[in-house]
Parts: structure tokens; sequence; C-alpha cells
């Protein structure tokens, strides 16, 4: 099959060392077609992080090379690159930093440039997008933690990214709060990255996954045959909740 | 809206609460400026300037025990005073059997009256300003943008830090960590380490967190917006009449 598009993330021969000299990538390969919603599992210190931190430029590949909708992320397009690429971190604490939620959905679009109306446009919609506009001129530190996480969903979609990337988005949250943010994230119809090792989550949101192990890339499929391979589960301490069936969805349908 | 916006903010919708925050900083600097400026021996003028900051806590429907309660805070700095009139030199008086200086009697009044006054601007200021504004209105006021970015965000992780900090001291004590004298300070000095490597390194993802929206050295700054002229003119028209005061009470100096 020939690609007809450009994809809207690409990854070839990815390898990457810690300053400590530790390596944590040793060539990845990956292709995410735009519109695609797309688990990246794997167990812990695997090196989903890592590879998040490289789709917008903020580490650079030792090897390899990363494009984004074609454009290589260099120096030169840093940013460009990083209006097209948000990633929503773990900890919202981390993201949000600004002494309210509206001035920090701001603090993109402004960096881009942005000012007057067409700033607090971008703000209110982004806010919109997620369900916190009422929330606008609160201190981050007193919203819920679930809140806190889709405000900091908003302040990169304020940049109006072409990719949107969630590090363990579910982490911390209660099942209304996980459930809410699957909701957003699905009427976003964003090219989505979930890193995650919430698998049901995975299933739920993400018709492909990619597993990452020992800093490469060990499968590549459709989200409920790679969680139904229990062989490939084992091998890459990846597990299912007791009693959890991935194929029920499958079969039910 | 039901959140507190900080902890001395008093929510409100009085004109006070509703000024410009860079009037209402420079009112209250200057006006403390000319507290401070004023001869401790024109008793009266003090008596004016009490009046001047009570009427204009009323303006902005502060309860008096509200304020009074905040006022505790000066009292650590006034311990201070009252050793002055027992220690100072030259001519003395005796009250109810104590020997005092009179020089240090003054010296006291003077940090008492100017203390409490100051004080209390900064309290009337601080319950009608939320902290977002108060950092506007110093932007406003051309405080470097570095300055006021670094107050936001100390601001912003004071609770964060202090909840881990609550956390870590919870944990200790969860393991029977219960500290009566100073050489079992040794684990909580280890927790203050640990929360500040904590911190360091929060700072090191905050900045990650930045840079991956486009962060390229300077932040940018919002919501400032200028006030108008007769917003200033009512700011001014405290510490102008706390000058006049002021100024009578230099010219009336007996």
């Amino acid at each position: 099959m020939v690609a007809a598009v450009t994809p809207a993330v690409e990854v070839r021969g990815l390898a990457y060392a810690y300053p400590d000299g530790r390596q944590a990538l040793f060539g990845v390969d990956l292709c995410i077609e735009p519109g695609e919603r797309v688990a990246l599992l794997g167990p812990n210190g695997a090196g989903k992080t890592t590879l998040a931190l490289h789709l917008n430029g903020v580490l650079t590949a030792g090897a390899g090379e990363v494009r984004i909708s074609g454009v290589p992320v260099a120096k030169e397009h840093l940013k460009e690159v990083r209006r097209r690429v948000g990633i929503v971190f773990q900890d919202p604490d981390d993201q949000l930093f600004m002494p309210t939620v509206g001035q920090d959905v701001a603090f993109g679009p402004a960096n881009l440039g942005l000012r007057g109306d067409a700033l607090a446009t971008r703000v209110r919609q982004a806010l919109d997008a997620v369900g916190m506009a009422d929330v606008a001129d609160r201190a981050p530190h007193h919203l819920s933690f679930g809140q806190r996480r889709r405000v900091a969903v908003a302040t990169v979609l304020a940049m109006e990214p072409d990719v949107l990337v969630l590090d363990e988005p579910t982490s911390n949250l209660d099942p209304v709060a996980r459930r809410e943010l699957a909701d957003v994230l699905r009427s976003l119809s964003l090219t989505t990255l979930v890193i995650t090792h919430d698998l049901p989550y995975a299933l739920e949101l993400c018709p492909r996954s990619l597993v990452l192990d020992e800093g490469r890339i060990v499968a590549d499929g459709a989200t409920e045959d790679l969680l139904a391979d229990d062989e490939l589960m084992a091998a890459h301490r990846l597990e299912l909740p007791y009693g959890f069936d991935p194929l029920a969805p499958r079969r039910a349908s | 809206m039901a959140a507190h916006v900080h902890a001395l903010y008093v929510h409100g919708t009085s004109p006070l609460h509703r000024a410009a925050p860079q009037c209402k900083l420079a009112a209250t600097v200057l006006f403390v400026l000319v507290v401070v400026a004023t001869p401790r021996e024109a008793l009266w003028a003090f008596g004016a300037y009490a009046v001047l900051v009570a009427a204009v806590a009323a303006l902005a429907r502060l309860s008096p025990a509200v304020l009074a309660r905040r006022l505790v805070i000066e009292l650590p700095f006034l311990a201070f005073a009252v050793f002055l009139p027992m220690v100072g030199g030259g001519e003395r008086v005796d009250v109810v059997g104590l020997s005092l200086s009179v020089a240090g009697l003054w010296a006291a009044w003077g940090i008492l009256a100017k203390g409490t006054l100051g004080v209390a601007a900064a309290i009337v200021m601080a319950a009608t300003t939320p902290i977002p504004e108060i950092l506007h209105g110093l932007e406003r006021l051309r405080l470097p943008r570095v300055i006021t970015a670094i107050a936001g965000f100390m601001v912003r992780y004071l609770d964060v830090t202090v909840e881990e900090a609550r956390r870590m001291a919870i944990a200790r004590q969860s393991r029977g960590h219960d500290p009566r004298w100073l050489w079992q300070a040794r684990a909580t000095a280890a927790s203050a380490g640990t929360l500040f490597i904590r911190s360091f390194e929060r700072g090191e993802r905050v900045h990650l967190a930045m840079v991956s929206r486009g962060y390229d050295g300077t932040l940018p700054s919002f919501g400032a917006t200028a006030a108008a002229r007769d917003e200033w003119a009512w700011a001014l028209a405290v510490p102008a009449l706390a000058a006049t005061v002021g100024t009578l009470a230099w010219w009336w100096l007996p």
C-alpha cells in the first residue's frame, strides 16, 4: 500500500542516549496517519516519555529522524514543530504555571505572537473544547485534579496543534474524571498519541496501538489483537486488569 | 464564582475592589512613605492617618474585626519596640514604678504608630486585590517582567510545595517520627533537602512544559490594562490627603 498523504508523525531509526550515557531508544520506527488515534503502550522505563519529547524537539535525536507532517524536527523548524505537536504532560501542576487558568491557556498562543481579541478567542475556544470555560479566572491550584488535567489539554489545544500527545492522561484520575477526559479526547478528532499503561483506556480510545519496550517498537497493530495476545503481553510486562476481556466489545458488535 | 482567590483576599464589589491594581499599589506605597516621613512628635497627625485608613477600609466594606485580626501579624516586630524604653539612655521618667527612657518611649511610639499604619494600609490593599491583579499592577508600574514572573511562579507553587511538605511530614509521623529534641531534627532536615530537590526537579519539568509551548525566554504579559485618569485621581487623593497632613505636621512641630 502506498501512503497517499504525508504521515502526521513519521519516526525513522530514532536512537537516543541520555547525557549520562544510558541508552533509552534503540532505533524506533513508527508512522501515524492524520486523524489516527494511536496508543503507545509499554512498561515503566520503556522510553515512552523520551520518545514523546523527541516529537516536539525538546530532546534531539542521537540518530535517525522525526518528521511532523513532513517537516523534519530540527533547529530551524522548532517553533513550527512545537506549534504542531502539543504535549500534555503527566503532572498538570508542571503544565499549569501561570496565576490563572486563562493566562495559562494564553501562554502558548501568545508565544506564537497572538494578541488582543484573537488571543482571547483562542483561549475561549480551547477552554470550551474541554468544557472548562467557566474557570478561566480561577487559579489552577483551586481546581480538582481532573479539571486541571482537562485545562492542561486546553493549554495545548489553544496552539491549534496537528498532533496531540498525552503522557499518562489517566494517572491519578478517578473513574468519572477518566471518562470525562475520554469524552473530550473523542470529541476533538485530532491526530492523537496516547502514552499509557492503562490498557482498557487504550482499547476504549485507540483503534491502533504500538508497544514500546527497551527502546524499541516491538508490536504494532489493532489494539484488541495486541491486548488479546497473552504471550506478547507477558513478554513486555503488560497486564490487563482482573477479569478484563479485550475481545468482549468485538463479540458484542 | 465561589473560589477564594488567595488567603488574604476578601471577596467584595466595593469601588476599592474594582479600582485598578496599579493605582492601589501606588497609593499604598506613597501613603506609607508619607507616614514614615511624619515627625513622631506630631501625635495628632497619626490620628488623622488612622482616620484616613479606617475611612478607606469602610469604603471597601472591610469589617474592623478582620482588620484587627490581621494586624496581629505585626506583634513580633513590636516586641522589639517594647524593650526600647527600658534600654534607652538619656532623660528618664517613672511610669508605675518603672524607670523608662524618654527617648526610648518616643522611639517605641514611632515604631508602633508608623508600623501599625503601614501594615493596616497593606492589609486593606491585599484584602481588596487578588494576587494576579497585584502582579498586573506591578507590571503596569514598570516592574521588570522577570520579577513579576518569578513572583507569579512563587504564588502558583507555594500551595503545591506546602502540600508536598505536609505529605512528607505525615509520612514521617506515620513511621513513628516524633521529634522533641534538637538532635532528632535530622529526619526533618533530610526532608527539607528532599523537598528542595523535588522542587528543583519540578522547576525543570515546568521549564520543559514551557519550552514545549514555544517559550523562547520572554514571558508574554496579559491582562495589565491602563487605568483611567480619574481612577488615578481618586486613588492618589488618599496619599495626597496624607501628604497634606504630613506637611502640616512638620509646619506646626513644637
